[in-house]
C-alpha cells in the first residue's frame, strides 16, 4: 500500500489561472469547554487533550460559520456585494436537504446574486470549500468567494472519540492575489476510497474502525498530499516557516509533522486541539487562522486538512506586506480560545442533546 | 507481524507457506494443515485447507483446517507429525494464520468468546478476557501476590522483542508503564494481555533421515504431545492448575526421555501474564503458586535459568490467534538452528512450545532438539 516516490513524482500542483489568495480571513470558537476529566469522571479512561470547545444550545455550524464569515469580511475589506460564491464544509450541516450556505450568504446580506453550495467530505470539507473558491476567482468567474469549515461534531457517550470531537468554525475570503494578505503558491489533493469513519442518514453518531484510522487513513493521505505539493513545488519543511495539520488529537499532527521534517516550533501556533478538540471540517483552518495571526509578512505556511473516506488537501499560502494591516480588524483566534467556560457532562449532555426528552 | 490492513487472510497463509517451502527447497508437499480459530466469524470464510492449498498453487494436495481455539497453529502441527511419524506422509506443510483486523470491537471479542464455554461462560457475559481476570484475582488471593508481580512476564517479552525485527511492539516497558495500564478486566491490565494482530507462520515436516539426506537445515522434533481439560473454567478439578498443560507435557517430556531442567527454553503461551505462570507451573518448573516467582527472580530472562518469549512471545511478537503455535514453533526453530540473530541463545539444544487453547481446555507441546 506504499505511496512510492515514483507515484508522488507525477504530481501536478494545481494553480488557477490567475493568481489568488486569502483577502479575509476568520474564526469562531464556542465559549464552552468540557474538560477531559469529565468524560473520564463518567467514562472511565483518559483522553489526549486537555478539553473540547463545546457548542452552546443556541449555536450550529450556521450560526458559527457566519461569525467566522463575518470576521473575515472585517479583514477583507470587501462589500458582501463582493462576494460571487459561498461555500460551506461540514459534516454537521443542521440539514440533510436544505444548505447551510444560503443561510451564511443572507446572513451576509450578500444574496441574491450568489453562488451557494454545500460540501461533505468528513473532516477536508473545509478545504473543498477553498479549492471550489480558488478555482471560481482563479477562473475570474467572480473576484471573492466564501469558504468555511464548520462543524459541532457528536461524540458517541462512552466512545474515545467522545473526549476530541469539538466544534469551530473558520472562513477564508479568496480574491485576487493583489488584494491578498496571503498569496497561494498552489495546491494538490490525495483521494482514495477508504472507509476509516462513516455515518449513514439516519444515524445519529458516527462510527469509525478504530486503529484503521491512524496508518491507512490519517497518515497515508495527509503524508500524500503534503509529499506531492512539497515535490511538485521542489520545496521542503526547513523552507517553509508553518505548518498546519488537521488535528484529531496531538499526536496524529505530531507525529506527520515529524515524518515531514518539521521542527515542533514550526507546527506549535496551529496546533489548538488540546484546548479546543477536534473541530472537524473546523479544524485545520482555525488552525490555520491562528498561524495567519501570528504571522509576519513573506513567511510560507504549509496547510494540510484531512476528511476521513478519505482524502488531504494541501495548500502552500506566503503572506504579503497586507496581512500586518489586516490581523488587527477581527478579533484573533486565542481570544476565542482562550475566552473559555468551563461545563460539566450533565450541561454537556443538554447542550449536545444527548438526553432523550421523549 | 501487526495490522496488516491491505493483506487478506489467503494473501498472509500463501506468504508464509511459500517462504517455509522456499526455505525447505520443496515444490509440492503431500498435504497442507492449516491451523486457523476464527476464519469463519471473521472473514465468513471457512474451508480453509482448500482455500490456502488453492491459493498457494498447490490445487490437488490434501489439506485440512484445523482448530483448537488459541491452539490451533500447534493443532495442526500435531495432526502434521503423526501423518509423518506415522508413516503415512513423508512431505508435509503446516500453516498457522490469523486475520482479525477485518472486524472492529466487539465483533473481535464475540469471536474470541468462543474459545471459551459458550453457554455456560459466553451467555453469562463473560469475555476471555474476564476469565483470565478471574483466574489472575484467584491466584492473587491464594498465594499473596500483587499486579505488579506479573511484570516480569510482560517485561521480559518486551525486552526481548526489541531484537526481533517480526516482532509487533518493538520497545522496552516499564515497571510504571505496566502498573500504570490501563485496566481492561480487572486486574487485568493492557500490558498483561497480546493484542490483536493479523500474521501467518509455516513449516515443512518430513522424516529427520530425509531431512539430512537432501541437506536441509533441520531440528528434530523430539516430543508431541497434547491434553485436554473442561472448557468452563468452573468445571476444572482446580482452577489454578492447567490439568491440560501437566498432561500434555508429562507426555512430551515422556517421549523425548528428559526432565523439565534440561531444556534451554520455553516458548511459552503468554496471552496473559497469569497464563504465563500457570503455564510454568503445569509444565514441572515450578510449584503451584510458584510461577510468578520466576518472573520475580528474573529466571526467564534471556539469559536466565529458563528463557522464555526469547523473540517477543505472543505479548510483544504479536497474537493472531490461530498461527501463534506456528510462531512459536518457527521461533524455537530459529533458536536452534542459531537463526535468532541478536537474541540467539547460545548453545541450545533442547526447547519446548507450549500453545493453549482457550483458558487451558486444550494444550499442545512440542519439544524440539537441534540436530548436528
Amino acid at each position: 500500500m506504499a505511496d512510492t516516490p515514483a507515484a508522488t513524482a507525477r504530481a501536478r500542483v494545481m494553480r488557477p489561472m490567475r493568481d489568488v489568495g486569502i483577502v479575509g480571513y476568520g474564526a469562531y470558537v464556542p465559549r464552552y469547554r468540557l474538560p477531559a476529566g469529565e468524560v473520564s469522571r463518567i467514562w472511565g479512561g483518559d483522553g489526549p487533550v486537555t478539553a473540547k470547545a463545546v457548542a452552546g444550545p443556541d449555536e450550529d455550524s450556521v450560526t458559527m460559520g457566519i461569525e467566522a464569515a463575518r470576521n473575515a469580511m472585517a479583514r477583507a475589506c470587501i462589500r458582501a456585494e463582493d462576494l460571487r460564491a459561498v461555500w460551506v464544509g461540514s459534516e454537521s450541516h443542521p440539514y440533510a436537504v436544505k444548505p447551510s450556505s444560503t443561510m451564511v450568504a443572507e446572513a451576509l446580506g450578500a444574496t441574491p446574486e450568489i453562488l451557494a453550495a454545500d460540501l461533505e467530505f468528513a473532516c477536508k470539507a473545509g478545504t473543498e470549500a477553498i479549492q471550489a473558491a480558488v478555482a471560481l476567482v482563479g477562473s475570474a468567474m467572480g473576484d471573492y468567494a466564501l469558504a468555511i469549515g464548520a462543524d459541532t461534531a457528536q461524540g458517541r457517550p462512552g466512545d474515545a472519540l467522545e473526549f476530541t470531537a469539538g466544534a469551530a468554525a473558520a472562513a477564508y475570503i479568496i480574491g485576487p492575489a493583489e488584494d491578498a494578505l496571503a498569496v497561494l503558491e498552489g495546491s494538490y489533493s490525495f483521494v482514495t476510497d477508504t472507509p476509516d469513519f462513516w455515518r449513514r442518514p439516519r444515524e445519529h453518531y458516527p462510527q469509525h474502525a478504530g486503529r484503521f484510522t491512524g496508518e491507512p487513513a490519517y497518515f497515508r493521505h495527509t503524508l500524500g498530499a503534503a509529499r506531492g505539493l512539497m515535490e511538485a513545488l521542489s520545496i521542503d519543511a526547513a523552507q517553509i516557516d508553518y505548518a498546519v495539520f488537521h488535528q484529531p488529537n496531538p499526536r496524529f499532527p505530531e507525529r506527520a509533522a515529524k515524518e515531514l521534517g518539521f521542527a515542533r516550533e514550526q507546527i506549535a501556533p496551529g496546533m489548538l486541539v488540546d484546548r479546543i478538540g477536534n473541530a472537524y471540517a473546523g479544524s485545520s483552518l482555525v488552525g490555520l487562522s491562528a498561524v495567519l495571526d501570528a504571522c509576519q509578512p513573506g513567511q510560507t505556511i504549509l496547510h494540510l486538512s484531512f476528511g476521513s473516506g478519505a482524502g488531504s488537501d494541501a495548500f502552500l499560502w506566503r503572506t504579503t506586506d497586507r496581512l500586518r494591516d489586516r490581523q488587527g480588524l477581527a478579533p484573533n483566534t486565542l481570544a476565542y480560545v482562550s475566552r473559555a467556560k468551563e461545563i460539566d457532562y450533565g450541561l454537556y449532555a443538554r447542550f449536545r442533546n444527548k438526553l432523550r426528552l421523549h | 507481524m501487526r495490522e496488516h490492513w491491505d493483506k487478506a487472510l489467503r494473501i498472509l497463509a500463501e506468504e508464509a507457506l511459500l517462504g517455509a517451502l522456499g526455505d525447505a527447497g520443496i515444490e509440492r508437499p503431500e498435504a497442507i494443515w492449516v491451523g486457523n480459530m476464527m476464519s469463519g466469524q471473521l472473514s465468513s470464510q471457512e474451508n480453509l485447507g482448500a482455500l490456502v492449498a488453492d491459493h498457494a498453487g498447490l490445487r490437488g494436495i490434501e489439506a485440512f483446517k484445523v482448530e483448537a481455539a488459541c491452539a490451533s497453529g500447534a493443532a495442526a502441527f500435531r495432526n502434521a507429525f503423526l501423518a509423518v511419524a506415522g508413516g503415512m506422509m513423508d512431505i508435509v506443510a503446516v500453516c498457522g494464520v490469523e486475520k482479525m483486523t477485518d472486524t472492529m470491537g466487539d465483533a473481535t471479542t464475540a469471536a474470541l468468546a468462543g474459545a471459551a464455554d459458550a453457554v455456560y461462560e459466553g451467555e453469562h457475559g463473560l469475555s476471555f478476557v474476564g476469565l483470565n481476570a478471574l483466574l489472575m484475582q484467584r491466584y492473587m488471593y491464594e498465594h499473596g501476590y500483587q499486579r505488579r508481580d506479573f511484570a516480569g512476564f510482560a517485561m521480559t517479552a518486551h525486552r526481548n522483542a526489541v531484537g526481533n525485527p517480526n516482532a509487533m511492539f518493538r520497545r522496552e516497558i516499564s515497571l510504571e508503564a505496566f502498573e500504570r495500564a490501563k485496566p481492561i478486566a480487572d486486574p487485568v491490565g493492557l500490558l498483561d494481555s497480546a493484542g490483536i494482530a493479523d500474521g501467518a507462520a509455516a513449516a515443512v515436516l518430513m522424516p529427520t533421515a530425509m531431512a539430512r539426506a537432501h541437506g536441509l537445515r533441520c531440528v528434530r522434533i523430539k516430543a508431541s504431545a497434547s491434553g485436554t481439560d473442561a472448557v468452563a473454567l468452573h468445571d476444572r478439578r482446580d482452577p489454578l492448575v492447567l490439568e491440560a498443560g501437566v498432561l500434555s507435557s508429562q507426555r512430551a517430556y515422556s517421549q523425548a526421555g528428559i526432565t523439565p531442567p534440561e531444556l534451554d527454553f520455553f516458548e511459552l503461551h503468554d496471552a496473559f501474564t497469569i497464563m504465563s505462570a500457570l503455564s510454568l507451573e503445569a509444565s514441572g518448573f515450578a510449584p503451584r503458586g510458584g510461577g510468578v516467582r520466576l518472573a520475580l527472580d528474573g529466571e526467564i530472562a534471556l539469559d536466565g535459568r529458563l528463557p522464555i518469549a526469547t523473540l517477543g512471545g505472543l505479548k510483544a511478537r504479536g497474537h493472531p490467534v490461530g498461527a501463534t503455535g506456528m510462531y512459536q514453533i518457527v521461533e524455537a526453530v530459529q533458536q536452534l538452528r542459531g537463526d535468532a540473530g541478536r537474541n540467539q541463545l547460545p548453545n541450545c539444544r533442547l526447547g519446548m512450545t507450549q500453545n493453549i487453547g482457550g483458558s487451558g481446555a486444550n494444550i499442545v507441546t512440542h519439544i524440539f532438539e537441534r540436530v548436528e
